[in-house]
């Protein structure tokens, strides 16, 4: 498969460049947002693995470079698991709970694009109660 | 099908090989595909992190973290732990050996901080032996823009501009070098590839082609275009196995995507490249020598000039480059001359690659900048002496090169002024010595390398280099008197002013350096010594004095 022009050594880099996503995104300083999911042994067990997927299904369809979905351990919010942590730059970390199906794609276009955080499934990270 | 979400980059350079790296990589691939992670996860075979020390290295992407010292037993914990339940492995992240804290991100490790990767940009980064990887990270888009966009004048005025100088130890301006040959008038001319890295303890060339081979291929390339050769050569040594799978592997793979061959990217420019094996002869890094090799004769010298920019192989208009200069070709035309000639000194421009060996805590491979000074890479990224010792000298350049000591921690490292102190930047081998080691034996070390290695085509070099290494046997064996050690020092600047190549030109340097700052160190192997004060009993009937 022979490249015949500048252009089309363009187009492969395009094509290719999912497969290096992940990396320049995990040496890159500067503002970058943060999905944490927790994977502990509750987490996977209610299906966390899955939700972890589908952000990352949707933030390779969309090329959103600036992006990291990284799984973390248990957050401690065991009882509304999947729970997924938001860390947008410059603003307080947003906890949701039960983040499964639907509400995956919800948080990402109205939260992570939006830059509204969906306040019908946030936690309160209160260390008032358990 | 799901998308992959981690990239597990394991280190597979020579030195993490050699502590079963592969092993680690193998058990990776193995335990993801048994917990049936294999569509999410994947494993990549990477070039060198450069923290040598502290391998084999396992960075794990895109969480960022930096696993050292793993062994092919800790695979399991790494997948079961980090992968699947994101905690992350404290034992296996790196330990700073002041504070003792540990450190996961590799950009706040004192290592890494004062570093600039240029040329080592993509090593780590990408796996070597795929070609699209490459592609991806804007591989083979210089080569592209040069011979679709830019004319072969301004790609050598660009290279010009930038400043960049050969990083073989040479220092000659590689723009200067490129416009000679693009000058000559000949129908054919040659590009070679110095891939011959001789000195002991130098290891920067074979981490690029072992890490990112095709940087190194795309320059050649541009190279190729610019002077007007169709013919690339890459001289390797044959001493790196793993370098040459890695290059064969590039090379066939840059053919099949017609990256290399007739009409590149539907130009008129074809360009093509072949591989020519050394034989262990450290003379054939000498361009004269690397040339005759590779037409088939004994790897000799020949007086220069002429130049193998005027007549080089088989007599045809030659520019020999060495293997880190290419490297920061693809970054110069992409990035632009003004940015990588803001990189650096006045006269030394862009970074250079060290192999940091000897007494230091952080053996390895540092990329800095031009500019910093020694104090700053032996104490803040090598992390210090050892054993809480002394410091008492650095060698640069290899044979070739001079020591440096403590009153001369705080030169800025860039090619003129090393040669003022009495060194030189060498192709990049950076030597630490402590209190515990004798700069006799050292100079003695490196003469039996010269020695041994002398071609023996010129007297000086032949019997200039024997003699010396005599003397220095019979001072470390206290037999020798003052006399001697008096005629080692007329022999050095014989054979330094007198030999017909670099090789045996260079050779007495480590004599005269350590002669000039540890004179001591001789007196305390000779019998008829004075006090310790001078010349001894022994009235030295030549006139030379130690120059500086």
């Amino acid at each position: 498969m022979t490249i015949k022009s500048l252009d089309e050594l363009r187009k492969l880099r395009e094509e290719n460049s999912d497969r290096v996503r992940l990396r320049e995104l995990g040496d890159g300083t500067g503002d970058r947002v943060e999905i944490l999911i927790g994977m502990a042994t509750c987490g996977i067990s209610s299906g966390a693995r899955d939700t972890l997927n589908e952000f990352v299904d949707l933030i390779m369809k969309e090329k959103m470079d600036h992006v990291k979905v990284i799984p973390v351990g248990c957050i401690g919010y065991c009882h509304s698991e999947p729970t997924v942590l938001v860390n947008m730059p410059g603003k307080k970390p947003v906890l949701y709970g039960n983040v499964k199906g639907k509400i995956v794609k919800e948080i990402m276009e109205k939260h992570i694009i939006g830059g509204q955080p969906q306040e019908k499934w946030v936690l309160n990270m209160d260390f008032e109660r358990a | 099908m799901t998308e992959m979400r981690t990239n597990i980059m394991v280190c597979c350079g020579t030195g993490c090989v050699a502590s079963e790296s592969e092993k680690v990589f193998k058990n990776l691939e193995i335990i993801i595909k048994a917990r049936g992670y294999s569509d999410e996860v994947q494993v990549v075979k990477t070039g060198c992190f450069g923290f040598c020390e502290q391998g084999p290295i396992v960075k794990i992407e895109p969480d960022n973290v930096f696993y050292v010292r793993v062994g092919p037993k800790d695979a399991k914990e790494i997948i079961d732990e980090h992968i699947i339940k994101g905690r992350k492995v404290e034992r296996l992240l790196y330990t700073e050996p002041i504070e003792k804290e540990r450190i996961e991100k590799q950009e706040d490790m004192p290592f890494y901080k004062k570093q600039l990767r240029v040329a080592l940009k993509n090593c780590g980064l990408i796996n070597p032996e795929d070609v699209y990887e490459y592609i991806a990270l804007g591989g083979y888009e210089a080569l592209g823009v040069s011979i679709t966009e830019l004319s072969r004048d301004q790609v050598i005025e660009k290279i010009k501009k930038s400043g960049l100088r050969g990083r073989g130890g040479g220092g000659f301006p590689t723009g200067l070098k490129w416009e000679i040959t693009k000058r000559q008038e000949s129908e054919v001319k040659f590009i070679i590839c110095n891939a011959d890295e001789g000195d002991p303890g130098a290891f920067m060339d074979r981490s690029i082609l072992e890490g990112d081979p095709h940087s190194v291929l795309e320059a050649m390339a541009i190279g190729g275009y610019a002077i007007g050769a169709d013919k690339g050569i890459i001289y390797i040594r044959a001493e790196y196995p793993l370098a040459i799978t890695r290059l064969n592997i590039a090379i066939k793979q840059a053919r099949e995507l017609g990256l290399l061959g007739k009409n590149i990217l539907g130009t008129d420019f074809s360009f093509d490249i072949s591989l020519k094996y050394g034989a262990g002869a450290f003379v054939c890094g000498e361009e004269t020598a690397l040339i005759n090799s590779c037409e088939g004769k004994r790897g000799e010298p020949n007086y220069k000039p002429p130049y193998p920019a005027e007549e080089g192989y088989w007599g045809y208009p030659t520019c020999v480059n060495n293997v880190e200069t290419f490297a920061n070709i693809s970054s110069i035309i992409l990035k632009g001359e003004d940015w990588f000639s803001s990189i650096g000194t006045q006269k030394s421009k862009g970074t250079k690659v060290f192999a940091l060996a000897g007494k230091i805590n952080n053996v390895g491979l540092v990329e800095v900048p031009m500019g910093i000074t020694f104090r700053e890479i032996i104490f803040d990224i090598g992390g210090g002496i050892p054993k809480g010792k002394k410091f008492k000298a650095v060698q640069t350049g290899g044979p070739s090169g001079g020591v440096i000591t403590e009153e001369g921690l705080d030169t800025p490292i860039d090619y003129d002024s090393l040669l003022a102190i009495g060194s030189m930047m060498g192709s990049g081998g950076m030597i630490v010595m402590d209190e515990d080691d004798n700069m006799v034996n050292i100079a003695k070390f490196y003469l039996e390398f010269t020695m041994d290695e002398a071609c023996g085509r010129c007297g000086p070099g032949r019997i200039g280099t024997k003699r010396m290494f005599e003397i220095l046997c019979k001072i470390t064996s206290r037999k020798a008197t003052m006399a001697d050690v008096d005629a080692l020092k007329q022999l050095a600047y014989m054979v330094k002013d007198s030999s017909l190549c670099g090789l045996c030109q260079t050779a007495p340097n480590p004599v005269i350096s350590t002669l000039k700052h540890f004179w001591n160190e001789y007196l305390d192997f000779i019998e008829d010594a004075d006090d310790g004060k001078g010349e001894g009993k022994y009235k030295s009937k030549s006139n030379i004095k130690i120059k500086s």
